[in-house]
Order: C-alpha cells, then structure tokens, then sequence
C-alpha cells in the first residue's frame, strides 16, 4: 500500500470527481506536486458518473455568478484542448422549448438573459421554424429558443484524459483513499486515508457529495451544507437518435434545468432528469415510477419515443447545497479551498474551476509552465471511428455497443487501469448496451478476473 | 470468402443454421452464415441440460451436443460458416457491413436471412427499483458463466419469473451449487404450470405468487430486495437477482436496417413467406417474436428458406395485395402480419398468443364476417396456431381481424 507520509505534496485533492480530475490537471501543469486522494476504485465514482453529457454554454447560467464565468471558460477550454486530446464533440445544439403561453412569455426573460450572459447567437424562432428543425416533436410545441452553442460530450473519457495528464506530470492519484481524518500544523496537513498517511501544504476540498462532511472532520466546522437531489436517467435505445437532433431542454424552473432530451455520443438518446431532494448521500437508487414518469414526459414531448424500448436508467446524486451557487473559497491560515455545491453544471466548469482555483491559491491565474503531451482517449463516439473498425482487434467482447478486447485490455492497464466494473464501463461502453451485459457478462468476468476488487464472478 | 452470395444469412442459432441448410439442400449456390460468437449454434449451446433434437435429429440431446449437430449438417450442405462476423448495417442495395477480426467488410448478397434471435429483457428494461450492484443478470448470462467458463456470480439469489426457461434456471443453480432462497412470480399462477407446480417446493426453493421486486439493496454487491406481495412488504437476503424471461426480439439491425417492426411483437413484421417490407430481406425463428423452442425456429427457417429458394428461382407470379392480420382484443401478437395468396412455400400457419388465460372463441373476421372460428381454452404461454389452409384468402381484401372473445367478455 502506498504511504506517501514521508512526501510533502503542494496540494492534496480530496475528490477525483469531473472538478478533482480537472483541478489536479490544471495544479500540476503549474508545476505544483499534487496529491489526488479519491474514495471509490476508480475515478468518476460519485457524483459526476452519473450527469446529462451536455456541454453548456452558459446562456442560462445566473448572470454575474462563478458558476456563469467558470462553465463559459470550462466551454472555451474544453473546445480548446478537445482535438488533441481524440475528446469528441456531437454538435447538436439546443432548443430550449416553450409548451404553454407561460413559457413562451419566460423566453423572452430567457433570451435577454442568453445575451446578457454573452452567448449572443441564441436566437427565438418560431412554432414553424422549430417543426422544421425537429420535425417528431409533438405539435403542441408553441416556440423556442436556438442555442447553437450547446453540445454533447462524451461525459467521462475527458477526466481521464486530465487525470492521465496530471499523472505524466508528476501527480499521485491513490484510489480507495477515503479521507477519515487530518491535522494542520499551521504549515502542513496531514491526512489520514483508508490508504495511509499523506501530507501536503494545502488542501483542496473537491468531496462532491461529502465536502461538508470533510470539513466537519478536518476544520471541526462545514462552511456550507450538501443537500443530495437525485437524477434519475433513461437511455433509450439507438433507434431514438435517428427522431431527433438538437438537445430538448425546457424552459427552466427555480431549481434545476428540467426534463431534457438529448442524443448521446454513443448513439442513445437521454430522457433526465429528476430532480428528488433526499437527506441519504450513499444510494442512488432508480425507482420504477419515476422511471415512468420520465418516459411518459418524453412520449409527450417526443410521441414516437413511445415505442423506443429502454437500453438503461440509472441515477445520479448531484452535490447541490443550501444555496443556489457554488461554494468556493479560501481559508486563510487553515491552507484550505472549498470547492463545494457544485451541481449539475459541474461537467461543463470543471476545467474553468480549476483556473479559477488555481488564482485563488497562487495569487494570480498566470499561463501554467508545465506541458505533458496530451493523452490520446480512445474513441467511444458513434459518429467517429471505432475501434471494431481496425483490423486485429480481436474479437468483439460486447456486441451492442461493438466494444473489442483489446479495448478491455487497454482500458484494464496502463497507467490508470480501471478499478471496478463501472470504471470499465466507462472507459469502454462495455455492457451499457441494449442486453445490459446478457451476451458479455460471462465473457467481461472472465477478462477481469483478479483486476477488481470486487470480482464480477468466483470460480463454481 | 464470397463476398456476392446468393443468400446471406445473420445469426448461426437454430433457426439460421436450419435455414442455410435448407436452402442448400434445395439447391441455393452461395448460402453465407455470419455468426457473431467464436462458435456457432445460438443459445442451445450454453444449455448444458436436455431435451433437444426431437423434430430435428428424432433423439433427446443436450443443448450442446445439438448445437454441434446443427454445425455440422450446415457444413455438410456446403454452408460458408463466418464465425466471428458480426453484421453491423444493411445499407441501401443489400450493402452489408459486418465486423471481422480482420477489419470491417461488405457484403452484397441476392437475398438476406435475419435470424438474430432473441435476449431476455434486462433489469433496466423492466424497470425494477433499487440499486445498480453486481450480481443483477440474466439466466442467459447465467448459464454462459457456468456452463461455458465455470465460474459463477453468486451463491444465494433470488430468481424472478417463472417461465420455462425459469426451470432452466433453476437446474442451472443446481448443478453449480446455486441455492436460490425464493421464485419470485407476479401472477397468482406459474407462467409455466406442470414443473412449477412441484420442481422448487421440492428443491426447497420457497415461491411466491402475486410478488413483485420493488427494491434491490446493496453495494458492491446484492445485499436484499424488497419483495410486495398482497400490499405487504417483506425483504429477503440474497447475493443476487436472476431475472429470467420476457424474451424480446434481438431485433436492433432490423430496426436499424429501415424494416418496420411490429410493436406487438417488438420483431420485424413479415408475411407468410417470411418476407420484410424490405423485399429481399427475410427474417426467421425468435427474432420474429421472442421465445419459441430451437425445434420450432429450426422448422419455421426451414419453411422459410422454402420461399426464398422459390423466390431465388424466379419471378413469382405478380404479388397479391397483402391482406394484413390484426392483433384485436384477447390476442397478445400475431405473426406473420400479413399474407399473400397464392405464394409458394413460407410458414404454414398463423401464430398467435393470447394476453391472458381463459376460455373462449378465436375468431378471424373479415369486412365484419367471421371467416374462422373455434373455441379453445388456453393460456398465454401457448402458441395457438390457425393453419393457412383453414382460411379462404382468395378473393378477399382488406385486413383479417383475430379476437378471442371468451364467455364473460
């Protein structure tokens, strides 16, 4: 096991979420020695594996606010460093559509709004031009606003890309590393894990859903409260993608963005999701009604999404807390940021988070020194060459989504192999396909056998 | 390899195999099987217990040993067997794309056989409550873990549904030192009645009626579920949930291929000869339908590969209209979906399936007059067939109404 005690690390990252990835890219590449501490078996075990895929503009973001100005520059990097990178991009654009006189009357605040927060192409159309666009939407569909600018991503493969980044440049990333306790010493903390002891000059709080538990724990106070909301999410299967092509977002309420539709770059189509406030941060349980009221919704919005059959659900517990806006600061004396109550939009800032951050803790948000050549992720996107295309691949492990073994190979080696079934997963789209794992379970147990900690069978 | 055959045929089980055989046999020139799997024979071959080959081979055999005996006819007859191959696209002009190890190919074949065959419905497609954790599989998963690589993911589940391929759940766990704690069944009856009635009471397997899993808890692993029975909640420990059944259509290149699909069904619809709406495309066995036994897909592609050797021969006689069949109350699905008077070969008969158990008439009304009628008493796990040669088709026009009106309807 590994004892980085002896080591003074910069910053230790609590949280290998989409923030925690992204911020120990965004660390190293300022030369500094980062710690990345994550609880899971893998990256992405929280929050952040379960979200909508959607790269946000911002149009809609609250004017003035952190959350605006880091998800507008998370957007200008991501698009930025995206090609080296083999990131994909689904460039669909967004309808936000109005279904009642009420919406249609809230898109113009909507749109002043868009403008305001500076995505200036969004633009209002009308019933007609909105049927001519997507043509299956039900025809009680009254008006909308165009965001261009709106796309869907491939919501996982590029924290791996930072993770891979920060960890050619020097960074530690310790898995099953739950942080249980800490001490300052007034120049350095030291932090008990389920991994060790570990030391480091700053700590940087991105726990997702248990930040405020850390600093009840470490700091003997949380400065802000986590209120879990659940989503919950259908993928419908491929024959959807081909009835529509922009995201279908509705008209915001207080709280969340809504029921939205969208296609995925795997070829899906996404029906998410809900919004349920709950006190439990540990189950993310789907439950067979919501699931059915979110197809319900989708069949009204969309009416031939009705006999589209069901590929996944799953569920999601976003990080919101007591307030409506992110929670980021700096405890001076404590050598301590809060990166908290990040919520759904945390995908999309990510990267501009962690530029922000990094201001917070140097003084000044200067150009970083350090480059690693970018990590090349391999591609899961349906519109761009796969693997299957190749030849010597093989063989296919997992006939729905076509994912290969060597594929599964890769994704179980290298420098940050995957640490459990769901981490496969989502390197490879390896049973997340129509069957659910009916034809590659067997096969996918055998391939793993003795890589996870948890095995997915034993020997009879 | 022949990249132009006359026949192509996707999917290496029952149905595909018994088709290319025929169509050999019946004097077809390049008849091409693709199978995605590293061997051939479909699901028979991950069943490890008897019976099959009754209809096919007039013995009793286990699922492997007629797997292998399907193969070897098929290469016997002359069948090019591409393992590994899996079909991918049907584009415009019989363009086919199919993986291989070698790279993607293309295929341009005369006629095209889909015998994708079937899955059962998955956790998320039921739409079950609860946790995501190991441990929440299929029986066809099951079944490929013990018998193709000895391995198994659990050791104290619950298995869910009970229809026949439940028994074969269960004999599975049995023969792997599985002991499922309960059977869990959402009607008051088994599906399938005469082993339910005394196999797990007599393996000690405790069975509940009229239950449904509304919660699976744990993390990694299955660690209860909640079961409602009667407005009670009760829980049961368990490793794992097996859910067997509610086959459906492996029918996802069909769909994606532009044939329309039957929502009854949830397979491509076809005509009596097997025909899709994509003229040169065909589809057989458990694709069209979810689950038949292999004997059944085995025989229903051989009849279909009849018509296609009729329609590989030569122009057939210009097209009767087609006079659709329609599913109406009391009937679960129907195929095929329509007919044509007058083609040669092709199924022989009409199945169908009721949505529930009773007694009661069939009817097949046409223009408001019963054409066909007789009483039975069935369930809806029995196939009902109504033979072609019982309904006078010519002359008639406009769509066949099936119902089954039972007495207090």
């Amino acid at each position: 096991m590994p004892d980085g005690s002896s080591r003074v690390f910069d910053v230790a990252i609590i949280g290998a979420g989409a923030v925690g990835c992204a911020m120990a890219r965004r660390f190293a590449r300022h030369g500094a020695r980062v710690l990345l501490l994550e609880r899971g078996s893998d990256i992405l075990s929280g929050a952040s594996k379960a979200n909508s895929a959607i790269l946000h503009t911002g149009f809609d973001a609250p004017p003035g606010s952190l959350e605006r100005l880091c998800m507008q520059d998370g957007y200008r990097e991501y698009l930025a460093i995206r090609a080296a990178r083999n990131l994909p991009l689904l460039q669909t654009g967004a309808l936000v559509v109005a279904w009642t006189d009420d919406e249609v009357w809230r898109l113009d605040a909507l749109l002043r709004q868009a403008h305001d927060n500076g995505v200036g192409d969004v633009r209002r159309i009308g019933r007609a031009d909105l049927l001519r666009l997507e043509p299956n939407l039900a025809a009680s569909a009254k008006a909308a606003l165009h965001v261009p600018g709106e796309h869907v991503i491939d919501p996982w493969s590029p924290f791996l890309s930072y993770v891979l980044e920060a960890q050619a440049l020097g960074a530690e990333i310790v898995l099953n590393a739950e942080v249980t306790g800490g001490e300052f010493d007034g120049q350095t903390w030291t932090l008990a894990t389920g991994q060790g002891g570990f030391r480091a000059a700053t700590v940087i709080n991105c726990a997702g859903l248990y930040g405020d538990r850390i600093e009840a724990a470490l700091l003997g106070a949380a400065t802000f409260q986590i209120r879990p909301r659940k989503g919950q999410f259908v993928v419908l299967d491929k024959a959807a993608a081909r009835l529509l092509t922009a995201i279908i977002l509705p008209v915001p309420g207080e709280r969340t963005k809504g029921v939205l539709l969208a296609r995925t770059v795997f070829g899906n189509v996404l029906v998410g999701p809900t919004a349920e406030d709950q006190t439990d941060r540990e189950r993310a349980a789907v439950s067979g009604a919501e699931l059915r009221t979110l197809l319900d919704r989708a069949a009204t919005l969309l009416p031939a999404l009705r006999d589209i059959p069901v590929t996944a659900a799953y569920a999601g517990l976003r990080p919101a807390s007591e307030h409506k806006h992110y929670r980021v600061h700096r405890l001076d004396g404590k050598n301590w940021i809060t990166v908290g109550g990040i919520r759904s939009t945390g995908m999309t800032a990510a990267l501009g988070i962690a530029r922000h951050v990094w201001g917070l803790y140097a003084g000044d948000a200067g150009a970083p020194a350090e480059t690693a050549a970018p990590v090349p992720m391999p591609n899961l996107a349906e519109h761009l060459p796969r693997d299957w295309q190749h030849p010597g691949y093989g063989e296919i492990v997992c006939q729905c989504e076509l994912v290969t073994s060597r594929e599964i190979e890769a994704a179980l080696s290298g420098a940050l192999p995957a640490g459990d079934l769901g981490g496969l997963k989502r390197r490879t789209r390896c049973a997340m396909g129509r069957c659910q794992g009916f034809v590659c379970a067997g096969r996918l147990a055998e391939l793993t056998a003795g890589r996870f900690r948890e095995s997915l069978a034993q020997p009879a | 390899m022949t990249r132009a055959p006359d026949v192509l045929v996707i999917g290496g089980g029952p149905a595909g195999l018994g088709a290319a055989t025929r169509l050999r046999a019946g004097g077809a020139g390049h008849v091409v099987v693709l199978e995605r799997d590293g061997e051939a024979g479909g699901i028979p071959r991950q069943c490890g217990h008897s019976p099959f080959g009754m209809r096919e081979f007039h013995r009793v055999l286990s699922g492997r040993a007629y797997a292998r005996r399907l193969v070897a006819a098929a290469l016997a007859a002359g069948v090019e067997l591409r393992l590994r191959h899996a079909a991918v696209s049907i584009g415009d002009g019989m363009r086919v794309t199919a993986t291989t190890p070698d790279g993607p190919i293309e295929l341009h074949p005369r006629r095209i056989l889909l015998a994708t065959g079937l899955r059962e419905t998955s956790r998320a497609g039921r739409l079950v409550s609860g946790d995501r954790p190991l441990g929440v599989i299929t029986t066809g998963t099951l079944q490929d873990l013990v018998f193709l690589r000895h391995l198994v993911p659990f050791r104290r589940p619950i298995i869910v549904g009970s229809e026949l391929v439940a028994m074969s759940a269960i004999l599975t766990c049995r023969g792997a030192g599985i002991r499922p704690v309960a059977l869990i069944e959402e009607q008051q009856h088994p599906v399938v009645r005469a082993p339910f009635s005394w196999l797990p009471r007599l393996l000690g397997i405790p069975v509940h009626f009229c239950a449904r899993v509304t919660d699976i808890v744990g993390a990694p692993r299955v660690q209860y579920v909640s079961i409602e029975q009667g407005g009670a909640v009760q829980t049961i420990a368990c490793d794992g949930v097996l859910f067997t059944g509610q086959f459906t259509p492996e029918a996802s290149l069909a769909c994606l291929s532009g044939l329309a699909i039957d929502t009854l069904t949830g397979g491509p619809g076809i005509d009596a000869a097997g025909r899709t709406t994509r003229p040169d495309i065909y589809a057989a066995g458990n694709l069209l339908r979810g689950v038949e036994t292999a004997g059944w897909c085995w025989a229903e592609a051989r009849a279909v590969a009849d018509a296609m050797l009729a329609d590989l021969a030569g122009p057939q006689p210009a097209d009767a209209a087609a006079i659709a069949v329609v599913a109406g109350p009391g009937i679960a699905r129907v195929v095929p979906q329509c007919l044509r008077p007058g083609a040669a070969g092709g199924l022989a008969a009409v199945q169908l399936r009721l949505d529930r158990a009773g007694a009661g008439r069939l009817v097949v009304r046409h223009a408001g007059r019963d054409i066909y009628a007789r009483t039975l008493r069935s369930g809806p796990e029995r196939r009902i067939l109504i033979p072609l040669a019982h309904l006078p088709l010519r002359d008639l026009a406009g769509p066949l109404h099936v119902t089954f009106e039972t007495a207090n309807a």
